[in-house]
């Protein structure tokens, strides 16, 4: 796995940080992967990887046996929302494979026997979804996928089903949060037959006013369908509603804003310890500065990357003492410090 | 509640009308026995509850005890972990998987999307065409005029429709 991560500036990256496309699929001729034997599951994951890809998706996968993984580069990946905690935890025969850039990740004996995902930062919806269906329609030319006239593709869990595939945008909403306004939106996005998550997807708490959207409904519209539903009408309603949230808060509250915006810049610059999730909620927050204009000496590429970076399994990546609680409060701190500037280090600023 | 006479819980619960006035009584089961009471060994709820659940548990028995024909698995399992086990559990578990699916895919009752290449064009149309009639007929004898609407417009979508003369099965 590369340390640079991929960042990328859109025109709605104020608010949407990443999209991700999931298609989930079975194989014909095998049960799911709950009710597979190993020998079975042995055999899908044989097949998987060493299908030939059509032209279609030259570039081909390179596979990591996840059963060979250690503990952290499975962390890794959960952190880069590359694998569900699930996978990564699981003790069955699996694989991952990873695209290019590793913009794709597909794994193999999840609760389906394939789920591809797709994941770019911005609001690269259409991208994300060609770079998903390219490697789907590759593999298809190979292997026979489980398919109903009537349902689809049939996938493990009645949910997935029809089309197998789940749009998913990675949101930051704090002026949504901040007035009160997160629970209205949120209900009204189940009534849209949405799925507001938290950081790491189902079942996760929200971290740092990050929301994952997904669609819910699978089954009934065509994928083409779902994708514009969601590209043109859902996100860019979320984003608006944000949007005004951010100029209504810096109309009637703009003090209180910009304390918890330098407060927030200040106490990353001077800290000396800092747990994952309070860095997280931190740079949260100055990304928000960063967006409304009220910090300009920063980037938002810069925050993005820290994010990441501050996260247990990358920050032990960059440095192995962090591994230890104590040790990667301290690491990450000064790692903070080193990108933000020190403000401690008699900083003309303070 | 406790007992009127004593701290322990009362069993027996009672408006009385003594001397024109309306009185509750609490009673632990020793205060109502020395009362004349007669108790149940087993409260009347409890036989109740038991009574409910022996009439339920025969038809819910019967669907629970279904199986995959492919995998075995049973519909009780698939109630517990909400996964199928295999392809053919979707025919097997008809007719509840249609109504579970319409439930969770927000009343949508069929695919829509992209077919693969290697059965395009093998579609049993009769088969489609005969599952979706008995549904209509299903829905219109419940009452359900919405769902039967949603299926009518499915068969309209696939170029059919309920005139058996017009059946273009291939």
């Amino acid at each position: 796995m590369s340390e640079q991560i991929p960042i990328y500036s859109s025109p709605d990256a104020d608010v949407v940080v990443s999209v991700r496309i999931r298609v989930a699929r079975n194989l014909a001729g095998f049960p799911f992967t709950g009710r597979a034997s190993d020998s079975q599951r042995q055999e899908v994951l044989q097949m998987v990887t060493h299908a030939p890809l059509g032209g279609s998706f030259p570039d081909g996968l390179a596979w990591v046996n996840m059963n060979q993984a250690s503990m952290q580069e499975r962390q890794l990946l959960v952190e880069r929302h590359l694998v569900s905690k699930n996978f990564a935890e699981s003790p069955l025969p699996r694989a991952l494979g990873l695209g290019r850039s590793e913009s794709l990740g597909v794994m193999v004996n999840e609760e389906d026997h394939l789920r591809i995902q797709s994941i770019l930062p911005g609001f690269q919806m259409n991208e994300a979804f060609e770079l998903a269906h390219s490697f789907d329609q590759a593999l298809e030319e190979t292997v026979d996928f489980a398919f109903h006239q009537r349902w689809g593709y049939l996938t493990a869990c009645p949910t997935n089903v029809g089309c197998g595939i789940r749009l998913g945008a990675m949101l930051h909403l704090p002026a949504l949060r901040y007035s009160g306004e997160l629970e209205r939106v949120k209900r009204a996005a189940k009534d849209l037959h949405l799925a507001v998550r938290g950081y790491y997807g189902e079942g996760t708490h929200a971290i740092g006013n990050f929301y994952q959207v997904s669609n819910q409904v699978t089954l009934g519209a065509s994928e083409e369908e779902l994708l514009q539903h969601f590209r043109d009408e859902v996100i860019p309603k979320l984003v608006d509603y944000e949007r005004t949230a951010r100029q209504m808060l810096l109309e009637k509250n703009r003090p209180l804003i910009e304390d918890k915006v330098y407060r927030a810049r200040a106490t990353l610059k001077v800290a000396r310890l800092l747990g994952a999730e309070e860095a997280t909620k931190l740079l949260s927050t100055l990304r928000f500065g960063i967006c409304t204009g009220m910090l300009h000496n920063l980037n938002i590429e810069c925050v993005e990357q820290l994010l990441l970076q501050v996260q247990p399994a990358h920050l032990a990546q960059l440095d192995p003492f962090a591994v230890k609680e104590e040790m990667g409060r301290l690491s990450r701190a000064n790692l903070v410090r080193r990108s933000l500037g020190d403000y401690s280090e008699d900083s003309p600023e303070i | 509640m406790k007992c009127d006479q004593c701290d322990k819980p009362a069993m027996v619960h009672e408006v009385v009308i003594q001397n024109g006035n309306k009185v509750e009584m609490h009673l632990c089961a020793e205060h109502a026995a020395a009362r004349g009471y007669i108790l149940p060994t087993v409260p009347v709820t409890q036989i109740l509850q038991q009574f409910a659940a022996a009439g339920k548990s025969l038809k819910a028995q019967k669907a629970a005890a279904r199986r995959c024909d492919a995998c075995d698995l049973t519909f009780a399992e698939f109630r517990q972990t909400g996964r199928f086990g295999c392809a053919s559990c979707y025919d097997s578990f008809m007719p509840s998987v249609a109504a579970i699916i319409e439930r969770a895919q927000s009343g949508a009752v069929s695919h829509r999307g992209r077919t693969p290449k290697r059965i395009e064009g093998q579609a049993d149309r009769a088969a489609i065409r005969r599952q979706l009639i008995k549904e209509i007929e299903a829905a219109v004898a419940a009452e359900q005029y919405e769902r039967a609407a949603s299926l009518q417009g499915r068969l309209h979508q696939l170029g059919m429709d309920t005139k058996p003369s017009t059946d273009q099965a291939s």
